[in-house]
């Protein structure tokens, strides 16, 4: 019996590891909040918490100084971050439910034209195209500023294709009934659609708000001004050169602070964010 | 491939369509172009003189030995992430997928780190093992082990990688996880009277199936390993020591922004467009589904 | 756009807060900087007394990151049509911005279109050597000009049983110094900030051999590298033996290295002389300054050490106005008077760029209350300037600095010898050398 009870325990044991490396990371940035910038760079970390949390999550949220370092104070960058995640996720939203609505339910010329045009973009990570990107920005006059962060990547060939594999499964009987009652197009679209979307609209939120928020290449040539600066290129632009001389203290109050959002949101919101990634993926 | 009842208007589809395409166009298609242009023009880091040279840039590029070299890392470094983060993450949702008690809880244990920049997961891995600041870094070479990925080459290495799939397992779990709710409990059971033990259940019976979900997990993990770790090895290494965690997109910044080297930062954008249209190509295999049918 | 009119707006209204009501009337000038703190505090309270000085103009320092970065930023900028007016530019990047024609008001064309005098000859002709044409006219403003120089921690020296008021004169001596602190527990006994400009520029000075031909490019572009002979081998070979054997730390790129002298971790140190300040602000130790060691065996060292830092360049832009180039010239004016420079250097560790200002330091007794003070500027005073020891005037030469960094890397995990380290990076510099060449011509 024993044996048996091995066999049980198993899978319980590996997956607790599992989850304490996945957490030891967190747990270690976590304890650098709480101490002093002295204490980390002397390389005496210990192992449970300091005194100093309200002090270090206090000056990276309202300073702008360290005691060695100067950065753009966390609220600014979390602010920046949060006007981008949610542009880019809400403009993605509404430009490719438009367009998909357009391709699922008209019959006009040019039609499967557009669907390539916005299909052939599918897989081609901004990163890819960074520089001409970049140079079309800035010829735009778009640099370091809210719209040149955020239009660039708000095109999204995904979410169009999810809406319009959603919108084919939608019954010809509503369509003709709509039209029956003598409802228009974009009646049927606010009435009809819309609400029926719901589900999916809030699991692309979640996968889009997260994807916007963790930008860190398009960002960082982007802006050039500390005032734009969003949080995951400010806290890599902390660490600076001199490693060991860093305000590590305020690095990782800054880093605690910067991953709350999108963790909250993965985790309260984790039944549209998984419905989100299989869906937009598959 | 469309609805039978459709709504007849002139003007407005082009209307709905016009703001996606208007971006796509100027952010997608113009910037393409310019990469090609570009890839094809000699220029000074200022932009005010250019020459047309063909594909001079291109020969440059891959004749360089240096390029080669970064291609070796690029695939080196794209096939232990994905193999790292694929196997881990099919373990845990082989584990968690297993009827025990609790499962719910590890799946949300296990995938919030999705939730973590690739830029933020390298601080996280920096501090800890940093060799003069990091907890386990110093323990390494307190134990006598020369700690340093900085000058290391096979420690920067892992350093990346760690980094890398540390964060891409939750998303491969949560794809795995799915695919195996997926399969019938009816085939296993039928596997087990036919007394099969759980491994080889595994091998004849789950696996299998999960094969277009680890299929198209491979390609995505790739992708990602291609481009999305740029913020990993920019917060970490840097490319270096020497060359050693230098990626094909990191070569294309640091040609790009950091040597103002346009033509051949634009030839190599067009290099790596064309294998993610290769990889697109590979890819379509299972869109097609979405785009065909339905 | 909203989104653009809400930024403008709210920058408006951000620096309306910051500069109080009389900045509506004032002519904004943008100033980017790349050095961080503590030198960059320094600077913005330098940028600060200018507008306190006057009424009519406010400058706006930004910090933009090291100073590769500026110069990354700087250039951005300008192709993007928002060059700020004035950019802080890293020594190595002269060749690069003297090409850069359109993009950049020599600062000699400045003063004559407004009207301003500035005599170059009032600059140690060291430091404005780097920055003048052929026939010397300066293209950019002399700044903070460093020098590379040795810290050394004098409590480590004691105990290791050294004499603390004795540092090491020659390479011989360092690697007897070094055994010595290893033998006395130092696990980091000698290491190098900026590797490649204190092991390779500022080395082929001191040895009065050349780093590039056509005198370090100042004759010409077609300039190649020369840094694969038998004493640079020589001595990139004794760094890795004193490596292997636990005397000298890599410890990184550029000035990735600088918190190890003042942290007490590196008994010894290379690093800019303006790293001073930090080592003031930060130590906890007894530590002296030293001029850099040389091979005694090579027949004309040691020659003058070159410069480094960087000078201020004027950016063009479309939008530019007359009055914006006026404002500039008076900032670059009030940076050249000697009391400016002469409290710029005992503040930070850098090089008084002036002969007056050296003197108002002297005057100060500056230099009897911190002795050492002043080995900057003897060790780049202490020799005739040859063609070897001018500076460098190469394109590109941020680029080859890193392929220099790297090929050494590899040298240092024992993947390749000395020999192959600098060929490889002869080999590889000249190829970046030769595409500036071609994309600057006509």
């Amino acid at each position: 019996m024993t044996a048996r009870r091995l066999i049980d325990w198993v899978p319980h044991a590996v997956l607790i590891l599992g989850v304490l490396i996945f957490a030891f990371p967190i747990y270690m940035t976590l304890i650098g909040s709480t101490w002093d910038a002295a204490t980390i760079a002397r390389g005496n970390l210990p192992l449970t918490p300091g005194d100093q949390m309200a002090h270090n999550y206090v000056t990276a949220w309202t300073e702008s100084r360290g005691s060695r370092a100067v950065f753009t104070p966390v609220r600014t960058m979390m602010l920046n971050s949060v006007i981008m995640a949610l542009t880019i996720a809400v403009g993605k939203i509404v430009i490719s439910i438009l367009s998909a609505f357009a391709i699922a339910f008209f019959r006009f010329p040019g039609r499967m034209l557009f669907f390539w045009m916005i299909f052939i973009t599918l897989m081609l990570p901004v990163e890819v195209r960074i520089i001409p990107t970049y140079k079309v920005v800035a010829d735009l006059g778009l640099i370091d500023s809210y719209a040149g962060l955020t239009i660039p990547l708000i095109a999204s060939a995904t979410a169009t294709l999810l809406f319009r594999q959603f919108f084919l499964t939608i019954p010809d009987e509503l369509v003709e009934a709509a039209k029956m009652d003598g409802a228009g197009p974009m009646r049927f679209f606010v009435d009809v659609l819309l609400p029926l979307s719901r589900t999916n609209i809030a699991a692309l939120f979640v996968i889009l708000f997260i994807y916007g928020w963790n930008q860190y290449l398009w960002p960082l040539l982007i802006t050039t001004s500390r005032e734009m600066q969003t949080v995951v290129v400010g806290i890599v632009a902390m660490i600076g050169t001199g490693e060991s001389a860093t305000d590590w203290n305020l690095i990782m109050a800054t880093t605690m602070l910067a991953m709350l959002p999108p963790v909250a949101v993965v985790v309260l919101m984790q039944r549209w964010f998984v419905k989100g990634l299989v869906d937009s993926e598959k | 491939m469309q609805r039978r009842v459709v709504f007849e208007n002139k003007w407005l589809p082009y209307l709905l369509l016009a703001p996606q395409v208007a971006i796509t166009l100027v952010f997608f298609h113009w910037p393409a172009a310019q990469a090609i242009e570009q890839s094809m023009l000699l220029q000074d880091a200022f932009g005010l003189r250019q020459t047309f040279v063909w594909f001079e840039n291109f020969e440059v590029v891959l004749s360089d030995p240096n390029y080669l070299g970064t291609m070796r890392v690029t695939a080196v470094f794209s096939l232990a992430v994905t193999v790292l983060s694929m196997v881990l993450a099919l373990l845990f949702a082989v584990l968690a997928n297993a009827h025990i008690r609790g499962r719910s809880a590890y799946k949300t244990l296990l995938i919030w780190p999705y939730a973590v920049a690739p830029a933020v997961a390298a601080v996280l891995w920096l501090f800890i093992f940093n060799p003069e600041i990091g907890v386990l870094g110093r323990a390494l070479n307190n134990i006598g082990l020369r700690w340093d990925y900085r000058l290391n080459d096979a420690q920067a290495l892992f350093m990346v990688v760690a980094a890398s799939a540390w964060k891409q397992v939750s998303y491969n779990f949560i794809f795995f996880l799915a695919g195996l709710q997926a399969i019938p409990r009816s085939l296993l059971e039928a596997a087990a009277i036919d007394g099969a033990g759980p491994v080889r259940r595994f091998r004849t019976v789950t696996f299998p199936l999960l094969s277009p979900t680890t299929f198209f997990l491979l390609v995505v993990n790739v992708v990602y390993a291609f481009f999305e770790t740029f913020g990993v090895i920019h917060a970490l290494t840097k490319g270096g020591p020497g060359k050693a965690t230098e990626t094909l997109i990191y070569r294309v910044y640091l040609d790009g922004v950091i040597n103002n080297d346009m033509g051949s930062s634009s030839a190599q954008s067009v290099l790596l467009m064309l294998v993610v249209v290769a990889l697109t190509a590979i890819q379509f295999r299972f869109i097609e589904r979405k785009v065909h049918y339905a | 756009m909203s989104n653009r009119l809400a930024l403008a707006a709210g920058t408006a209204v951000a620096l309306a807060l910051l500069a109080g009501p009389a900045a509506a009337q004032k002519v904004q000038l943008e100033f980017w900087h790349g050095l961080p703190q503590p030198l960059g505090g320094q600077l913005e309270q330098v940028v600060q007394g200018f507008n306190a000085s006057q009424d009519k103009i406010q400058v706006n320092p930004t910090f933009k990151g090291s100073y590769p970065e500026a110069m990354q930023g700087a250039i951005a900028a300008f192709r993007a049509g928002n060059a700020p007016h004035i950019v802080q530019m890293f020594e190595v990047g002269t060749a690069t911005m003297m090409a850069a024609g359109p993009a950049i008001k020599p600062v000699y064309q400045l003063l004559q279109e407004t009207g301003s005098t500035l005599d170059p000859k009032s600059y140690l002709s060291a430091v404005a050597g780097y920055y003048t044409t052929p026939d010397g006219k300066l293209v950019s403003m002399p700044f903070n000009s460093s020098t590379t120089i040795l810290f050394y921690n004098k409590d480590a020296f004691q105990k290791a049983g050294l004499d603390p008021n004795a540092p090491p004169k020659t390479w011989p001596e360092l690697i007897e110094a070094t055994k010595k602190l290893k033998a006395s527990g130092s696990s980091c006994p000698f290491t190098t900030s900026w590797p490649t400009w204190a092991q390779f520029e500022q080395f082929s000075s001191i040895h009065n051999v050349p780093f590039a031909t056509q005198e370090n490019g100042f004759k010409g572009l077609n300039a190649e590298l020369k840094i694969n002979s038998p004493l640079h081998v020589k001595h990139l070979q004794t760094l890795i033996d004193m490596q292997k054997d636990g005397l000298f730390k890599y410890a990184g790129r550029d000035n990735a290295p600088d918190a190890l002298f003042p942290s007490g971790e590196c008994a010894m140190q290379m690093a800019s002389s303006g790293l001073r300040l930090r080592i003031t602000k930060e130590a906890k130790f007894a530590w002296g300054a030293a001029m850099l060691p040389y091979w005694p065996d090579v027949k004309d060292a040691p020659k003058n050490s070159i410069i480094g830092g960087a000078s201020f360049w004027v950016m063009t832009s479309p939008k530019r106005t007359a009055d914006e180039y006026k404002a500039v010239a008076e900032f670059l004016k009030y940076l050249g008077q000697p009391e400016v420079d002469a409290k710029w250097h005992m503040d930070t560790g850098y090089l008084p760029i002036t002969a007056k200002g050296y003197e108002a330091a002297k005057a100060a007794g500056f230099y009897d209350k911190n002795p050492g003070a002043d080995v900057p500027y003897l060790q780049m005073a202490r020799s005739e300037v040859t063609e070897n020891t001018k500076g460098l005037r190469l394109g590109g030469l941020p680029e080859i600095r890193n392929i220099i960094q790297e090929e050494m890397e590899k040298a240092f995990q024992g993947q390749q010898s000395a020999q192959q380290a600098l060929d490889t990076a002869v080999q590889r510099g000249n190829t970046v050398l030769r595409n500036f060449e071609r994309a600057n011509k006509g």
